[in-house]
């Protein structure tokens, strides 16, 4: 009789795990960080090792500070919409999370380069400051450095229409 | 019109499903010759109905008919014809469609080549496609409707996912669904063994051609969909461990165990409730992945568009499919014998250690592929898990398993001798651990992983060459008398061990740079010149595309002219789409393709060189080619009147 306890524990645990799923978006998940400042961190800089990056460099200019990591296989799906977003005059900020240099230089020759500037988190400290569960995740920061908006999960076109755009439109002009 | 009466073909169909599913099970029940009888007209007319509504659907966007709304979000008037016949699978509601038009169709293979089966096992298979049938029927029906008009109809259509106009993306969908569908029938199976309280020899040897092919074909699918990811997305990989793939990675595992665990209830009527429950779990694991790709609880670059309410459906059809299977399950498995007892060093126990690691290794997969939701649900927050993980646990668990294909072949039914086995293997383990050893010398560094992988998959490749010398000398004459099966099985294992070899191999030694090229500018890599011309502009029939060509040397010899390409689609979607250029060979790939545009006619161009590559294509081609073979075996077409019983066969010792 073991036998089929234990099937029938198994599958009722994931079909009650799916049920909950259900309820849950896995793209959209409130952030504490939304309505407060940037957190802060110091990282160095991907490229230039000697210069180091921190919540400062996000002020004066309405900024998108994405998440991402050469072994993410989604981030490489919103690549091409961040490559978009950087040639429509947005500044977007990286933070290269629990990568490796090299790794990371050759994602973004292949792939092309849409950040002003890239913090490298190796140890993923920067992130637990930034709450990152997972990448690729992506916060809108305003002129302020105040966090606006956070993303989970590759950005897509219906999110950037409906969503990034008019946010960042409105953030530009107070 | 049409589109109403592929609408109304469909409800017809689900009527239809529901008398299919009822009857012959009623019939079956108490024992009406009649109602059995009729489960073979209804399979006819749902398949029928199901094919009008294909027919509708198909000629819609063959007519760019931007009034239905899938049509105009799946196709666009510049779609080439050919793309738009496939484009009715591009999108959730086609590809439904499609599934349940296999369904239907393959239903309609068990009615025609299903008569020597008696009345009543052939009436409870269909009886019970019938009720999977309904249930797929009315997940689409209540949820996502292929036929929905738009209004104000669309002046042109969306397009199909670029990514998808590519000759690979034709077969892969229904390759991957024949799979999916097949397992529906290895399930009817041993539901209908299950009521009738009959599960011996007879009925494994019933279902053993239909797992088969429908092995065969989620095989072929897995590798086309491997193959077009290599070339296609541009990144030269071609396995990613997304939940997608993880979706139809599991029942394959499961559903390579059963085809084992069918063998060893049909040569000796072992493993019998076990086999039921791997073919309730297979099935159970192709809906897990419909759920999974098809209700948005995961994010994965695969996922179609989602909505809670199909979620909730498939959720629901899970539950109720499973778990009325499984209590089905509890209820008959208790009084199903044990069958003959095996010794523990038998082909029986390897067989069992085959099942067991095959069903740990798809644990291991939905492990991962649900844990970050998981962690999600109880509020943990999110994760997510990549190759890491797969890499890490996956390999331990498949090393051994190789062996084991090596091994198991050679060992006899119920009881063997682990130093006869010995004896017999010895010159061919240590054969191939040299080769092993030495093989990787000619490459750039000596890895032990690598080494474990190549011994595994040579020492495969020798056993067989072994067991065909004991078997028939190797002479021509004994070779074309044995049995297609035994030739199956082989081939099969071959394929294997030929993965195994490719994926340490090109894990090991595959070179990947990215470099930025100026016209006339040129990179080396492993030996090979990569010289770089220049692009020119190309139209095509929806895109514009800016064409490169790379010259391949090798010393003073020219070894190929690549012309890879970045297209970019007029319609609004506007994502360029990169396509590769490949240089294919027996021992390696060359592999090139355009990053993106620099100054003055520069371009980072991405070269790869990627041994052994295809070899992971020939494998699963060669797997697929092994199912076939052995689904074809003459003792599967065998009256019921003139089968030889079990016992009768377990002197020839064969799988």
């Amino acid at each position: 009789m073991l036998r089929f306890a234990v099937i029938g524990v198994v599958f009722t645990l994931l079909i009650g795990l799916f049920w909950v799923g259900l309820g849950l978006n896995p793209r959209e998940l409130p952030s504490p960080l939304i309505g407060k400042s940037a957190p802060a961190f110091r990282v160095p800089e991907l490229f230039d090792a000697t210069r180091e990056l921190s919540q400062a460099d996000l002020k004066n200019k309405v900024t998108l500070v994405n998440v991402w990591a050469s072994w993410c296989s989604s981030c490489r799906s919103e690549h091409r919409h961040l490559l978009t977003l950087r040639r429509q005059g947005l500044r977007l900020v990286g933070l290269n999370y629990k990568d490796e240099r090299a790794a990371a230089f050759g994602y973004l020759n292949s792939g092309g380069n849409p950040y002003e500037a890239i913090g490298f988190d190796e140890s993923g400290a920067a992130g637990i400051e930034w709450g990152v569960y997972g990448t690729p995740e992506t916060f809108v920061i305003d002129r302020q450095g105040v966090v606006r908006y956070k993303h989970v999960g590759p950005l897509n076109e219906v999110v950037i229409r409906d969503t990034l755009l008019p946010l960042i439109a409105e953030l530009e002009r107070t | 019109m049409l589109p109403e009466i592929g609408q109304f073909a469909l409800a017809l169909a689900l009527a239809v499903a529901m008398v299919q599913a009822v009857v012959p099970l009623a019939g079956a029940a108490r024992s009406n010759a009649a109602w059995m009888r009729s489960a073979r007209y209804s399979a006819f007319a749902q398949f029928l109905m199901v094919a009008v509504a294909y027919g509708c659907l198909t000629t819609a966007f063959i007519t760019n008919d931007f009034s239905v709304q899938y049509v105009a979000g799946n196709s666009n008037s510049l779609l080439p014809l050919y793309y738009r016949i496939t484009a009715v699978w591009g999108g959730h509601e086609g590809s439904l469609l499609l599934w349940v038009l296999m369904l239907a169709g393959w239903s309609v293979a068990v009615a025609v080549f299903s008569r020597h089966l008696p009345l009543d096992m052939s009436a409870r298979v269909l009886g019970v496609l019938g009720l999977v049938a309904v249930g797929f029927l009315g997940f689409m029906i209540f949820t996502s409707n292929p036929f929905m008009r738009l209004f104000p109809v669309a002046m042109e259509g969306h397009d199909l996912n670029p990514m998808l106009q590519d000759p690979g993306m034709i077969y892969h969908p229904p390759l991957l669904y024949m799979g999916y569908v097949g397992f529906s029938v290895a399930f009817a199976f041993a539901i209908a063994a299950l009521l009738s309280g009959c599960l011996d020899a007879t009925w494994a040897r019933w279902s053993r051609p239909w797992t088969t092919l429908a092995w065969v074909s989620l095989t072929c699918g897995i590798g086309l969909g491997s193959w077009w990811a290599y070339y296609e997305l541009g990144w030269g990989g071609w396995w990613f461990w997304d939940p997608v793939e993880n979706a139809s990675f599991m029942p394959w595992l499961t559903g390579t165990a059963l085809i084992h665990s069918l063998a060893v209830t049909e040569k000796r009527g072992t493993f019998r409730s076990w086999t039921v429950l791997l073919a309730i779990i297979t099935f159970g694991l192709t809906l897990l992945g419909a759920f999974l790709v098809r209700s948005g609880v995961i994010t994965s670059v695969h996922a179609f568009a989602t909505d809670p309410e199909r979620g909730v459906f498939i959720l629901a059809f899970f539950a109720v499919t499973i778990g009325l299977s499984l209590a089905l399950y509890a209820w008959r498995a208790p009084s199903v014998g044990l069958g003959g007892g095996f010794g523990t060093w038998s082909r029986e126990t390897l067989l069992l250690v085959n099942n067991v690691l095959l069903v740990v290794a798809a644990a291991v997969v939905l492990l991962g592929t649900v844990y970050p939701l998981a962690m999600d649900a109880l509020g943990a927050g999110k994760i997510s898990v990549g190759p890491p993980y797969f890499d890490t646990v996956f390999a331990p668990l498949m090393l051994p398993l190789a062996a084991l294909v090596a091994i198991g072949p050679l060992v006899r039914w119920k009881q063997d001798l682990p130093t006869r086995t010995w004896q017999q293997m010895r010159m061919t383990a240590i054969a191939a651990l040299s080769a092993a050893a030495v093989w990787p010398l000619f490459y750039a560094h000596w890895s032990p992983y690598l080494a474990l992988g190549l011994f595994t998959g040579l020492w495969v490749v020798l056993a067989i060459g072994l067991e065909l010398h004991q078997r028939t000398g190797l002479r021509p004459a004994g070779l074309a008398r044995l049995r297609p099966s035994h030739l199956g099985m082989h081939a099969a294992h071959l394929g294997l061990a030929l993965v195994v070899i490719g994926v340490g191999m090109v894990k090991s030694y595959e070179v990947e740079k990215d470099v930025r090229l100026a016209p006339g500018e040129s990179v080396d890599i492993a030996g090979y010149n990569f010289t770089f011309d220049g692009t020119y502009p190309l139209p095509g029939p929806n895109y514009m595309a800016d064409r490169g060509t790379v010259h391949v040397t090798r010393g003073e010899e020219t070894i190929a002219t690549l012309h890879p390409e970045k297209r970019t689609y007029a319609s609004k979607r506007g994502m360029p789409m990169t396509k590769a250029s490949l240089d294919r060979g027996l021992l390696r790939d060359l592999y090139v393709s355009l990053g993106d545009p620099l100054d003055k006619g520069a371009w980072v161009i991405r070269v790869y060189y990627k041994p052994y590559i295809g070899w992971l294509w020939a494998g699963c081609v060669l797997m697929a080619l092994g199912g076939l073979l052995a689904a074809s075996d003459r003792r599967y077409r065998v009256r019921i009147a003139q089968a030889a019983p079990a016992k009768g066969k377990l002197a020839m010792g064969r799988t």
